[in-house]
């Protein structure tokens, strides 16, 4: 757990919020949006993982009953651009989109096979961050802190 | 160029022990275990044979599948591999609400078997000893489609090779397109092999899959063994009908990956068939030796590509292709080196086969068997693993198969504990993949396959026509039919075949089956 700790650059102890990750969609491939959800735990976030082939109807739903900080897409089908664009629609339905207040507004970040294109394309709808195949776990981390409004130490 | 020299044999000269005609298919001693027998270590066959070359291909509409499938069987596939949509992989139409933006994305979308003849059109089955599929929780479909696909064009499905992945366990252990809860899934599965075994003895009506378990972060072992433990469930099924494992196991094969890892990975093939071997013929009391030989299709592992430095996924795939040859696999296929962004571009999908033929007919692999047989090292290594193996199998048998482990979720919290465990040994450069932790550089954005915007639409009016011109009393007895065989716990088979003939949708067959199964709960687990 140590080891973990030094790689994910959390304070130990430190409580962070809670938040969404989920598979929007019908892609099966989980193994990035656990490994996340698990860095995510360690770096002292409460998080609730969705569960495979949910709707955004469900994705949202879920966010605003839990009440998370963040949500966390992760899509590997391709079909990313108009998951995230209901998502965030059915959010700003909530009071909770992109255009919303802070502390209102509920970010949406995207993970997965993103072209470059699409990643302009999402940024643009709303989404606030993009994290691909190269992102470190120490970055989404970071991210999901930023976008939470954590200090830390320092990041690496 | 220099004279000769004295005293060499004149046919030395400009030749190579790949095309050396004293090249031996096998150099152990009388005493050793040689290639073809038991326990099949050293390969099921006593002589060698080229491979089956499948690539794996389609998305879009059935009529630019068929444009690819074409393309790939003049470049000279011998078998081809059909990708599908996620919807048609869920039993969900085209014009579903929950089908948005997912058709035609990730392989073809197929709702009738009108969608099967555009995708076939022109190409011959006869000619093709191998066609693939991914159909899992759809298996029986693709079986019933096909079976469909030949009555109406003359041919005796025998004629080809029908290949259906239908391993639907391990989609609840990896790959996530179940559709019902676990148990009315793996009888599903078991009709489709059963009803295979009797009819068309010439299909795969179940590819055992350890593919996508490595890939979700296993390790070589797990690999295994959890597939072995999934196989054991669906014998026991179609035992418990009265069909015997004689008709069963010389139909199957395994799916497995190849990660670079040169050793480990020759070693996992032949401790695989050694394992298999022995569990044929102790558990099962098999009598055909056909039944003990496992064969292998194996896969280049997609999680060792990376988006960063594509094109190093050529030189990936080339050693573990490389792989495959030295541990004896019956087919194989080589994934595009970028596959790792999208769909492969047509260009790099050619060059995977060009892959493979390199390997097949320039490395003189295919001359000799199992040349890593008696080393030292590699024979240490499949000992190992065989022993492993075969113990892990026994443990999850003993704490009541593979039905309790994945209704426990056991398989699922291994595979994540090990994938974050990799995650994180990757962070923090203790497991090297150059170009992402070590040698970084930049690399130019390459060209992405993209699928046409306008395959969503023209499919959706494609599966509303069909719908219109079918004759609606035919489809509607036939489902009926399906409700009734299912509701009495009778194989599905036959009613899938009146279904599909009729024109009756995969979303529609599969809608008549979640009423009376009920449907899959998904895990919050991770």
């Amino acid at each position: 757990m140590a080891a973990e700790r030094e790689v994910l650059n959390s304070p130990a102890g430190q409580r962070r919020p809670r938040v969404l990750v989920a598979k929007p969609g019908l892609d099966g491939h989980d193994r990035g949006a656990k490994v996340i959800a698990r860095a995510l735990r360690d770096a002292g976030y409460e998080v609730i993982y969705t569960g495979l082939q949910q709707s955004p109807e469900q994705v949202v739903a879920g966010a605003i009953a839990e009440d998370v900080a963040a949500i966390g897409l992760s899509v590997l089908s391709g079909a990313h651009v108009p998951l995230s664009e209901r998502v965030l629609a059915l959010l700003a339905a909530e009071g909770a989109g992109p255009e919303a207040p802070d502390g209102e507004r509920i970010p949406v970040v995207v993970g997965g096979i993103i072209p470059d294109e699409d990643r302009h394309e999402l940024l643009a709808l709303g989404v606030a961050a993009v994290f691909t195949p190269g992102t470190s776990l120490a970055e989404v981390v970071a991210g999901f802190d930023a976008l939470c409004g954590v200090r830390t130490a320092g990041t690496p | 160029m220099t004279d000769a020299i004295e005293g060499t044999d004149a046919t030395d000269l400009g030749t190579d022990l790949s095309t050396d005609p004293s090249l031996k298919v096998d150099y152990a001693p009388a005493d050793a275990e040689h290639p073809g027998d038991f326990p099949y270590t050293r390969g099921i066959a006593p002589e060698p044979k080229v491979w089956v070359m499948g690539q794996y291909a389609g998305f879009g509409t059935p009529a630019e599948s068929n444009a690819r499938f074409r393309t790939l069987l003049e470049a000279g596939v011998t078998g081809f591999s059909v990708a599908m949509d996620l919807p048609t992989q869920l039993g969900l139409d085209s014009d579903d609400p929950r089908a948005v933006g997912e058709v035609g994305r990730v392989g073809v979308a197929i709702d009738s078997l009108a969608d099967i003849e555009i995708l076939m059109d022109g190409i011959p089955l006869e000619s093709i000893s191998q066609v693939r599929t991914t159909a899992n929780s759809i298996g029986y479909v693709w079986a019933a489609l096909f079976v469909a696909l030949a009555e109406k064009r003359g041919v005796d499905p025998n004629e080809f090779g029908l290949f259906i992945q239908n391993d639907v366990l391990k989609e609840f252990i990896a790959r996530g397109t179940q559709i019902f809860p676990p148990e009315p899934s793996l009888r599903l599965a078991a009709d489709c092999i059963a009803w295979c075994a009797e009819n068309v003895p010439n299909w795969t009506p179940l590819a055992m899959s350890g593919y996508h378990i490595r890939e979700s972060g296993s390790s070589a072992v797990q690999e295994v063994a959890f597939t072995f433990a999934n196989a054991r469930a669906y014998l026991d099924e179609c035992l418990s009908r009265g069909v015997s494992v004689d008709a069963i196991a010389p139909t199957l094969f395994t799916f497995l990956a190849i990660q670079t890892d040169v050793l480990g990975e020759v070693a996992k093939f032949r401790a695989a068939r050694r394992v298999w071997a022995r569990l044929m013929r102790e558990h099962y009391d098999a009598q055909d030796p056909r039944s003990e030989q496992l064969r292998i299709f194996a896969f280049t592992a997609g999680s060792s590509l990376t988006a960063q430095q594509p094109l190093l996924n050529l030189t990936r795939t080339a050693i573990e292709a490389t792989i495959a040859a030295l541990a004896g696999v019956q087919t194989m296929h080589v994934s595009a080196y970028d596959e790792a962004l999208g769909v492969p571009t047509e260009s790099a999908a050619t060059l995977a086969l060009r892959t493979q033929q390199v390997v097949a007919f320039e490395t003189g692999l295919t001359e000799t068997l199992d040349p890593f047989g008696g080393s030292y090292a590699v024979e240490a290594l499949t000992e190992d693993l065989a022993s492993r193996m075969w113990r892990l199998i026994e443990q999850i048998e003993s704490q009541g198969g593979a039905l309790a482990a994945i209704e426990n979720g056991t398989f699922a919290d291994e595979l994540a504990d090990a994938a974050y465990r990799q995650s994180l040994a990757v962070e923090a450069g203790d497991k090297v993949v150059v170009g992402v932790n070590r040698f970084p550089a930049a690399s130019e954005p390459l060209e992405v396959f993209r699928v046409s915007p306008d395959v969503e639409a023209s499919q959706v009016a494609a599966v509303r026509g069909v719908r219109e011109r079918r004759d609606a009393a035919a489809v509607e007895a036939a489902l009926a039919g399906l409700r009734e065989a299912a509701a009495a716990g009778d194989s599905v088979m036959p009613s899938t075949i009146e279904a599909v003939k009729a024109y009756a949708t995969i979303g529609e067959i599969v809608a008549v089956l979640k009423e009376v199964h009920g449907a899959w709960q998904p895990s919050a687990r991770f």
